[in-house]
């Protein structure tokens, strides 16, 4: 080890010419702690990684090409293939988008169940990156704390849309169905719970001296590099930049709500568990803010040709009959223009960019996923550090490739 | 938001909708134009960068460009208009992180980018014909 410690890396051309021999590591696209097919394929010398270059593509679906033959209200399906563990944040975006192009306003009803379901979005997709994460670095237990609590989020997230992960409950001009029998006290059960069940992961992880010492002082690199490599969402706030798009750019009324955007300096791996940590403490408030004030009414937009009509007007009103009929043969004509949408998914930055060209389709549409600009930076972070750093440093991202190849 | 006065000499066009400024730039101009959006207004990501096949006109590609300043929260979309033959700047030089969405744009519609450090596919497999995002690319694929 400490021959390695004092050597000076420059790049392999000089260890080459030291007459030392560097080893190629392909890690994944198989590999547990990449949660995914993700492969890096890493330059070491001994433990010391001299470069990685990440190897993309292997999950890309064609999503984006699917788009433009589906119909404005079908795309909503493909959105929650895209991020598959925050399936709602990726129905709002495009939702939003939208709507913006067609000038639809969502009733109080829709947008404060959005900010709620999309907040437990955040809870559950933070969950499957902590305990993965702890697993990763040798934290069993935390892994089965956090599944416990993310079953009874997908359950609710079954209970409001019939779906566990392809919700597809935000739809263009609202919600799918309006909220549930008895989602109050389900709810609210969870929120009173969850604030008790994050000490208990703290209380696994925070004091931790195995933990620390695999996380601290891990994985720094310099918020200049952060932001022209890409990085956004807790990353860049582990590094001091309180930047979060609910708070910058209030979309969906986050403006309404009450709560705090965490923030450490350190950058290294730690920091970033600790800002997810406290996220997740500020969306249960913003859950609970947006269950005790939830409105009565209705639960889509007053827009009879974009929105499905009820199904008992349906059956006594001629007009309504022929909306039905034109939306799901035909669907909706969005006027032409262009939005970018951009969202704050529990990854970063989530943006749709919507094309219309006047037709019931999209022209095109692209999704800037949080996790495609996040993994662009990992060989600059990984770059100097050990072999079992480039674990620590993959969990610290929590990218996933569903987001990263599309 | 209106179209800082440094970029007008760049600018073909410009319109606001929706709160968001779009401004066009020949894509001779567009290197020069990066490098003021960056160092002078403080555009300092980019948050993505893409592409539109308006096929069959030409200049058939539109390539945009999604900037964002995190100080100023301003967001702002360049455009420029290229055809397939061509061969468009390269802002890596600028934002190292231009470089993965480059690389899609090159892999998914086939524009080139000139002086990119690694202009290699990044979505299909390396043997693959054919850019899937082109408009003439059937959503099947070929069979």
């Amino acid at each position: 080890m400490s021959s390695q410690d004092t050597l000076t890396l420059t790049g392999s051309a000089d260890v080459a010419s030291a007459g030392r021999r560097t080893m190629t590591l392909n890690m994944g696209p198989q590999h547990p702690s990449t949660h995914g097919v993700l492969r890096l394929v890493l330059e070491l010398d001994g433990e010391r990684v001299l470069s990685a270059k990440p190897d993309i593509g292997y999950l890309h679906t064609g999503i984006e090409k699917e788009f433009e033959a589906k119909t404005y209200q079908q795309g909503v399906t493909l959105t929650d293939r895209i991020d598959y563990l925050a399936n709602l944040s990726n129905n709002l975006c495009y939702a939003l988008a939208v709507e913006k192009l067609l000038g639809i306003e969502v009733p109080p009803k829709a947008v404060y169940t959005r900010v709620m379901l999309t907040e437990l979005t955040r809870i559950s997709s933070h969950l499957v990156w902590l305990g993965t994460h702890a697993i990763d670095l040798g934290a069993m237990s935390v892994f089965l704390y956090c599944f416990r609590e993310r079953e009874e989020l997908l359950r609710i997230f079954e209970m409001f849309s019939g779906q566990r992960m392809m919700t597809s409950y935000f739809r263009i001009g609202g919600l799918a169905l309006d909220l549930p029998r008895g989602w109050r006290q389900r709810v609210a059960r969870f929120l009173d719970q969850m604030p008790s069940k994050i000490d208990e992961y703290e209380d696994l992880l925070t004091n931790n001296r195995i933990w620390k010492i695999r996380t601290q002082g891990i994985g720094i690199m310099p918020v200049e590099d952060m932001l022209d490599l890409g990085i956004t969402g807790p990353m860049l706030r582990a590094a001091g930049i309180a930047y979060d798009i609910r708070k910058a750019e209030p979309y969906s009324g986050y403006d309404r709500f009450d709560f705090r955007v965490p923030t450490r300096t350190e950058n290294d791996v730690y920091a970033r568990y600790q800002v997810r940590i406290e996220e997740m403490r500020e969306s249960v408030k913003i859950a609970r803010q947006a269950l005790e004030g939830m409105p009565e009414g209705p639960f889509t937009a007053d827009a009879p040709k974009v929105v499905l009509p009820e199904r008992e007007k349906m059956k006594t009103q001629m007009e309504a009959l022929i909306y039905h009929f034109k939306i799901v043969t035909e669907g909706f004509r969005v006027p032409e223009g262009e939005v970018y949408q951009a969202i704050e998914s529990p990854r970063g930055e989530l943006g749709y960019y919507v094309v219309s060209d006047g037709t019931a389709k999209p022209y095109r549409v692209h999704v800037r996923g949080p996790s495609f600009g996040n993994l662009q930076a990992l060989p600059a972070m990984v770059q100097g550090g050990l072999v079992s750093d480039v674990i620590a440093c993959l969990g610290s991202m929590d990218f996933v490739l569903g987001d990263t190849d599309r | 938001m209106d179209i800082p006065e440094l970029l007008q000499p760049f600018a073909l066009a410009s319109q606001t909708r929706f709160g968001e400024l779009t401004v066009e730039v020949a894509p001779g101009n567009l290197l020069e134009a990066c490098r003021v959006l960056k160092h002078q207004l403080g555009f300092e990501r980019v948050s993505t960068i893409t592409a539109v096949d308006r096929y069959p006109l030409s200049p058939r590609f539109e390539v945009v460009y999604h900037l964002h300043s995190v100080k100023s929260r301003q967001r702002i979309r360049i455009k420029t208009r290229v055809d397939e033959d061509a061969e468009l700047d390269s802002v890596t030089s600028v934002w190292r992180g231009a470089n993965w969405y480059e690389r899609e744009v090159f892999d998914l519609f086939g524009v080139r980018f000139a002086n990119h450090p690694d202009l290699r596919r990044i979505m299909m497999p390396d043997d693959w014909t054919g850019h899937p995002l082109r408009k003439d690319y059937p959503v099947e694929g070929y069979k």
